[in-house]
C-alpha cells in the first residue's frame, strides 16, 4: 500500500541533512499533499 | 524537534486527523532521525514541548527510507536528495526509524 498517495504530509527537514524544500519536491510526486514544510537547524 | 514544529505537527493532527497524516524527516543523522520520530509517535521525550505526553502516533519515515525512495520520481529523487544521501548513514537511519515504529507507530 502506498504510503505518501493522497495523505497530508508534514516535512520536518534539517539543514545538515536533507532541508525541507528538497523533501516536499519529492512527496508531491509521490502523490501526496504537503501540508507543512520546515527546515531545522541544530546548531 | 522545535517547539514550534512540535506546535504546528500537533496542530495538524487534530485538524486532519492522525491517520492521514505522514511525518518525513530530513535528519542528517540516525539518533537525530529517531528523537524526531518518537516526538510524533510516543511524544516529546525531553519533555520540553507541546508534544509532552501526547502519544500521536503518527507514521513517520526519513526520506531516504527504500519504501519512501521506491514511491518518489526517480528524477526528482536524484535532483534533490541522492547528493545528500551519499554522506548520510542511511543504515543506521533505517534502523534507528524502523525501531521507533516498530514501538510506537498506531497507524
Amino acid at each position: 500500500m502506498a504510503i505518501l498517495k493522497d495523505k497530508k504530509v508534514v516535512i520536518i527537514g534539517d539543514r545538515d541533512g536533507i532541508p525541507g524544500p528538497a523533501i516536499a519536491d519529492c512527496a508531491v510526486t509521490a502523490g501526496g499533499e504537503v501540508v507543512f514544510s520546515s527546515t531545522e537547524c541544530f546548531v | 524537534m522545535d517547539l514550534e514544529n512540535q506546535k504546528r505537527v500537533k496542530e495538524y493532527a487534530e485538524q486532519y486527523g492522525s491517520e492521514n497524516l505522514v511525518v518525513l524527516l530530513g535528519a542528517s543523522e540516525g539518533e537525530a532521525a529517531g528523537l524526531a520520530a518518537e516526538t510524533v509517535t510516543a511524544g516529546d521525550p525531553t519533555y520540553a514541548g507541546p508534544l509532552a505526553g501526547v502519544s500521536l502516533g503518527l507514521k513517520v519515515y526519513h526520506i531516504c527510507e527504500p519504501e519512501i525512495k521506491a514511491e518518489i520520481d526517480e528524477a526528482v529523487y536524484e535532483e534533490q536528495v541522492s547528493m545528500m544521501e551519499m554522506v548520510l548513514d542511511v543504515e543506521d537511519i533505517i534502523k534507528e526509524m524502523s525501531a521507533i515504529r516498530e514501538q510506537y507507530t498506531k497507524y
